[in-house]
């Protein structure tokens, strides 16, 4: 068992929660959500622990509807060559959102991009928390979520008329139009349809 | 120990092993740029241009040449691996791994293996962890050799592609001869391999490593001191040590920036501490500085090559567990027991217990690292892949901006990305 546990529960008490080895032989340790970017920000500064580098942030859905989301910290301190992987429980029925860790680790920015893209986890305080692989008006909601089918939500005769009737204004997002003033040029409609963040023209179903 | 040699070579100020200087002086002043600052411009880049190496897309807000901002567009190449490993048993998600970094196939096949192997708990064999070995170099070779061919391409010198992609297409014709495929290897079972290598291997490779320094001596004479490449590299994309370690970079983006980490030093895995081979460390960390350390590795990984070579054991590939390793299609025919253990795994999959594990190896581009959890059936709950190069080029706005468009290209290159696993 990593001696950080230890650290973490005399410092965090009751935040922290189960603590337990890995397959690997990495300790995993659970901590409450409330307090997840304190107990990062201390395992990153405290002398001892400098855990200075994010290896990996993920999150895991269980097949067991009763267990809760998780979210993954693998932390690293590359000084003492140590591995501590950090765990935080949302449960889907109450609120799916944690704290970002993007001021303590810039690495991290892409990382929970992905994760609000695939599991619809929010992180409070993220710089700019958009979709990342998946396009901004991506509408069939978070695919790596279990009750997400693996072919998708819509059915491919939807997915082909969206993909045919996608705007081709829409490639650029209104910040970037804003950039090259190419906004100010566009017929007031366009620009009303992308003020209320419509990216595509869909004919209606019959 | 060995480890330090290369960074106290690297780290002496202007001169390298051979007593050549590394930093090149410009021979003219840098001339003043023109003042067109003013109206911002955006220019798209990509989805498909040559010089975003896959289907990269950014957005690149100028004043006047000079980078104000990227905003990078990915997921063009997303194909839901992750997604599609939850309903797969754990050997059949090792021909995802091959298309995700499609530049080193074999090295992601030894990656998926080894994290299901620790999560099963499942001892490999001592010619499979050599085998293994060979592998990962192999890749680390021929991802490097794409480096470099194409990113000298990006900054106009023609050459150097052609040696690498020869090269190349030698370590191509190889993996052929072991697997059968060139791109889509599918090498590692879990406990093994789908099979040992031929005949012939052993002497083509012998005559691989033998031959090979010769075109990096010559790449690194066309480049190394040439001063259009190091006016176009030197002190462009520059991120310190602090910064590469806070942007989580890591492979040779990390080390070009002065941190001496490898997995296969710090965190080893197939024995690697057991071979004698330098980690190159640079100190500037920025474009040339990394093609450095990639240019290094290949020597290094050359190096490995020849000692795995010399003491790969005989013995069996594959763990002796039925339960495991599919018996031979022989046997599976004619003898009872085999052919219920043939049908178990090929109906049920391999059982993984629960819990979960995470093993990282260093991939070409970075640390490639893989995370199941399992719930105690055949198909993992959770198969996610640490994707080296999406977490290297998340730093490219930070790198590229204030430099000129076309630094931009040289630092987009830098980053070696491949978007198979970028997008994944």
């Amino acid at each position: 068992m990593n001696p950080s546990v230890d650290a973490l529960r005399a410092t965090f008490g009751t935040a922290i929660g189960r603590a337990t080895v890995a397959r690997d032989g990495e300790t995993v340790v659970s901590v409450g959500a409330e307090r997840l970017r304190d107990a990062c920000q201390w395992l990153r500064d405290t002398p001892g622990q400098q855990y200075d580098y994010l290896v990996d942030l993920t999150a895991v859905e269980y097949r067991d509807r009763e267990r809760p989301l998780e979210v993954v910290y693998f932390l690293r301190s590359l000084e003492r060559r140590a591995d501590l992987r950090v765990k935080v429980e949302l449960d889907p029925a109450v609120d799916l959102a944690v704290d970002s860790v993007v001021s303590l680790w810039a690495g991290a920015n892409w990382l929970e991009r992905e994760v609000y893209d695939m599991f619809g986890i929010t992180f409070r305080g993220h710089p700019d928390l958009r979709r990342i692989l998946m396009w901004e008006t991506y509408a069939e909601g978070y695919p790596l979520r279990k009750e997400f089918p693996l072919r998708g939500r819509f059915s491919r005769a939807e997915q082909v008329r969206q993909a045919l009737a996608a705007n081709p204004e829409a490639h650029y997002s209104l910040e970037e139009l804003s950039i090259a003033d190419a906004y100010q040029e566009l017929p007031p409609d366009m620009k009303e349809r992308l003020r209320n963040g419509e990216r595509g023209d869909l004919p209606n179903s019959e | 120990m060995s480890k330090r040699t290369i960074e106290v070579e690297l780290a002496t100020p202007g001169v390298d092993a051979r007593g050549q200087p590394t930093r090149v002086p410009l021979g003219v002043e840098a001339a003043p740029e023109p003042q067109l600052a003013g109206e911002h411009m955006l220019i798209n880049l990509g989805p498909q241009h040559p010089a975003t190496h896959g289907v990269l897309r950014l957005v690149v807000e100028l004043d006047g040449e000079t980078v104000v901002r990227v905003i990078p567009h990915l997921g063009y190449l997303h194909s839901g691996f992750e997604k599609l490993g939850e309903y797969r048993h754990y050997n059949q998600i090792i021909p995802l791994t091959d298309r995700t970094d499609y530049l080193a196939p074999m090295a992601n096949n030894v990656g998926v293996a080894l994290a299901a192997e620790k999560l099963m708990g499942i001892e490999i064999t001592p010619r499979c962890v050599v085998l293994r070995v060979i592998a990962c170099e192999l890749s680390r070779i021929i991802s490097h050799l794409v480096w470099l061919g194409t990113t000298s391409i990006d900054l106009g010198a023609f050459t150097p592609f052609l040696w690498a992609f020869q090269q190349r297409e030698r370590v191509y014709n190889l993996q052929e001869m072991w697997t059968g495929a060139r791109l889509t290897t599918s090498l590692t079972r879990v406990g093994g391999l789908m099979a040992d290598i031929p005949n012939d291997f052993v002497t083509g490779l012998r005559e691989f490593t033998r031959t090979f320094p010769k075109t990096l001596d010559e790449i690194d004479r066309v480049l190394t001191r040439n001063a259009v490449w190091a006016g176009r590299t030197q002190g462009v994309g520059v991120m310190s040590a602090a910064e590469a370690i806070n942007y989580s970079l890591s492979g040779p983006m990390l080390r070009a920036s002065g941190v001496p980490w490898d997995m296969r030093k710090d965190q080893p895995y197939l024995d690697y501490e057991s071979y004698d081979f330098d980690v190159p460390v640079g100190t500037a960390g920025d474009v040339y500085d990394r093609y450095l350390v990639r240019l290094e590795e290949c020597y290094q990984s050359n190096r490995i090559l020849a000692q795995a070579l010399e003491r790969l054991p005989d013995g069996p590939i594959n763990v002796d567990d039925p339960r495991v390793i599919l018996p031979p299609k022989s046997r599976a025919m004619n003898d009872m027991e085999a052919m219920i253990y043939h049908f178990k795994q090929v109906m049920e999959g391999v059982k993984a217990p629960v819990g979960e594990a995470y093993v990282g190896i260093e991939n070409p581009k970075g640390e490639l690292g893989n995370y199941f959890v399992s719930d105690g059936t055949a198909k993992p709950v959770r198969w996610r892949i640490r994707p080296p190069a999406f977490i290297n080029l998340a730093s490219i706005s930070k790198m590229a901006e204030g430099h000129l468009l076309s630094d931009l290209i040289a630092i987009n290159a830098s980053v070696d990305i491949v978007m198979g696993e970028v997008d994944r």
